[in-house]
């Protein structure tokens, strides 16, 4: 069941060095809240699964936490490269980067089997791409009803999954609505599971194409309004899409980052101080 | 097409207006981000108002009223006709053969339409970490048709690409075949200098129509292999107004929805 904790407390109790780890939010609700803890805590080797990786890895990577990636597309979307993972995989800076590379349709079916407790998924894909060259987790495999040559992927089970939600109610059910991408998958997949939310509510309202996590799947959930941000959360805010452009700058240069990082990230208590900070304007430097 | 705008058009928007013509009113279209999603949207308010735009982000129906700056923005939920989980896309939708056409770009392309979005150089020690696979593999093996979208020049159409990230006809002729995926592989490229096909024997692109006021020279120079280029090269019809007038509109209103964010 789940309990309603700080995200601090939920961090340090849940999140240990050297666990595999799977922040998701495909696109929106990206659990910025929680990865910028996991930054504060100083978690390290950890290897980090998303299918995205979007801001919040590029952040970790480029802090030292990280390992090994698990990942599908390592982009800044509509704007460009990630300069952290970039700089970690091009000059193993400020660490060497392991990676494990798969498609979007891989990374789902690797969640699926997961939550299913399955050893592997099967799927018909990477069959002529470099792809199983590189990734020793792509195995051919033959159907053995019809002899099909299909592609076996293992699944995927990390130590903790984080998502963003937009509300938990007192019984400590999740609520998520609009797109609501591979969070279930990655919930029901994990060993241990945190949760941050917009805000606790007494009952859900109906929504179109709201799911609801069941609070036995959940251990901690954290209130964190506005804790996806510059990702977004349906109902509540837009994504900042300015921020995303504005990232691009921020995270070329190591130096620049570095001090980025020091000043919002360390050098804050906790999410809301952060999002405070970068108000200020010096976002943009 | 009567109504021609005499050249006061750019190269990419003459790109983006022929991609945009590609697709059928009413085809299930799945829609890579950047110029496909400028493309596909442009024939959503133009000529194919009946598409069904899938994100892979798992909105079906999508009917964005700005283009998407990634492909999970709200406005791809808020109008959608259903909206489903991303195993739910890949697996049900596409693998199962549900999708009419896949609208790609790439970062480099050869002749045989084989796609790279991973690596320059090197994998192990690349020169330049692009971004990857993303939903682009399964694209390319399972949607009936592939569109492909890319600027032409020396650096996107090369001779060997660093990795095969998707794959187009492989290494030609029946080769793609052998892999048994259900979708044909790319029927069509579009660039900003003129439109390419498959030989339906060999499976090698050729440039078969040239956009207003491009020399096969251009496209020869602007292609990393020699080009081959069929007998009789057409000539794109140049955007009308309507078309112009529409996709300006798309870009300002999406220009302002993003200052205002």
């Amino acid at each position: 069941m789940a309990e309603l904790v700080g995200l601090r407390e939920a961090v340090a109790g849940l999140v240990s060095d050297g666990d595999t780890i799977a922040l998701e939010g495909f696109t929106h609700l990206i659990p910025s809240a929680a990865a910028h803890e996991i930054i504060r805590q100083q978690k390290t080797d950890l290897t980090l699964i998303r299918m995205t990786p979007d801001l919040i890895y590029d952040q970790m990577i480029g802090m030292g936490c990280a390992r090994k990636l698990i990942f599908s597309w390592g982009g800044n979307p509509g704007v460009g490269s990630l300069h952290r993972f970039r700089d970690a995989v091009e000059n193993g800076w400020p660490r060497p980067l392991e990676l494990e590379e798969h498609s979007h349709a891989g990374m789902a079916n690797r969640y699926v089997a997961g939550a299913s407790n399955l050893p592997f998924a099967v799927l018909r894909g990477y069959v002529g791409t470099d792809l199983p060259k590189v990734t020793s987790t792509i195995v051919p495999i033959e159907c053995p009803f019809t002899g099909e040559e299909l592609v076996a992927v293992p699944a995927l089970n990390p130590d903790v999954a984080v998502i963003h939600a937009q509300q938990a109610d007192r019984r400590g059910n999740a609520a998520i609505w609009g797109i609501s991408g591979i969070q279930k998958e990655a919930a029901l997949s994990a060993k241990r599971v945190i949760v941050t939310v917009e805000e606790v509510v007494e009952e859900f309202e109906p929504r179109p194409f709201q799911i609801v996590l069941p609070s036995v799947a959940v251990d901690a959930i954290a209130v964190e309004p506005g804790g996806s941000r510059p990702s977004y959360a349906d109902g509540y805010y837009d994504r900042d899409n300015a921020f995303y452009e504005a990232w691009d700058g921020i995270s070329r240069d190591r130096e620049q980052f570095g001090e980025w990082m020091e000043r919002h990230v360390l050098g804050t208590r906790d999410f809301a101080e952060y999002t405070k900070s970068i108000e200020r304007g010096e976002t943009l430097r | 097409m009567t109504d021609i705008a005499t050249r006061e058009y750019t190269t990419d928007e003459m790109m983006t207006v022929a991609a945009a013509r590609e697709l059928e009113n009413g085809a299930v279209c799945f829609v890579g981000i950047g110029l496909p999603s400028e493309a596909t949207n442009l024939a959503r308010a133009t000529h194919a108002p009946n598409c069904v735009l899938i994100y892979e982000s798992g909105t079906i129906g999508a009917k964005p009223d700005v283009l998407p700056l990634s492909i999970g923005d709200g406005v791809l939920a808020e109008y959608a006709d259903s909206v489903v989980s991303v195993p739910e896309i890949f697996n049900y939708w596409l693998q199962a053969g549900r999708v009419d056409v896949g609208f790609l770009g790439a970062a480099q392309m050869d002749r045989y339409g084989n796609i790279n979005t991973t690596v320059i150089g090197p994998y192990a020690s690349p020169k330049v970490r692009l971004p990857g696979a993303g939903g682009a593999p399964e694209i390319a093996a399972s949607a009936r048709e592939v569109v492909i979208i890319l600027r032409q020049n020396p650096r996107s159409f090369v001779e060997d690409i660093a990795f095969v990230t998707s794959v187009g006809h492989r290494h030609g002729g029946d080769s793609r075949g052998e892999l048994g995926y259900g979708g044909a592989g790319p029927t069509i490229v579009i660039t900003d200098l003129g439109i390419l096909r498959p030989d339906p024997e060999t499976k090698e692109l050729r440039m078969t129509a040239l956009h207003p006021g491009t020399t096969v020279e251009e496209a020869k120079e602007a292609t990393g292999w020699e080009l081959k280029v069929a007998e009789k090269v057409e000539t794109t019809d140049p955007p009308t107004r309507e078309e112009l007038e529409i996709l300006r509109d798309l870009k300002a209103r999406t220009a302002a929805s993003r200052k205002r964010a």
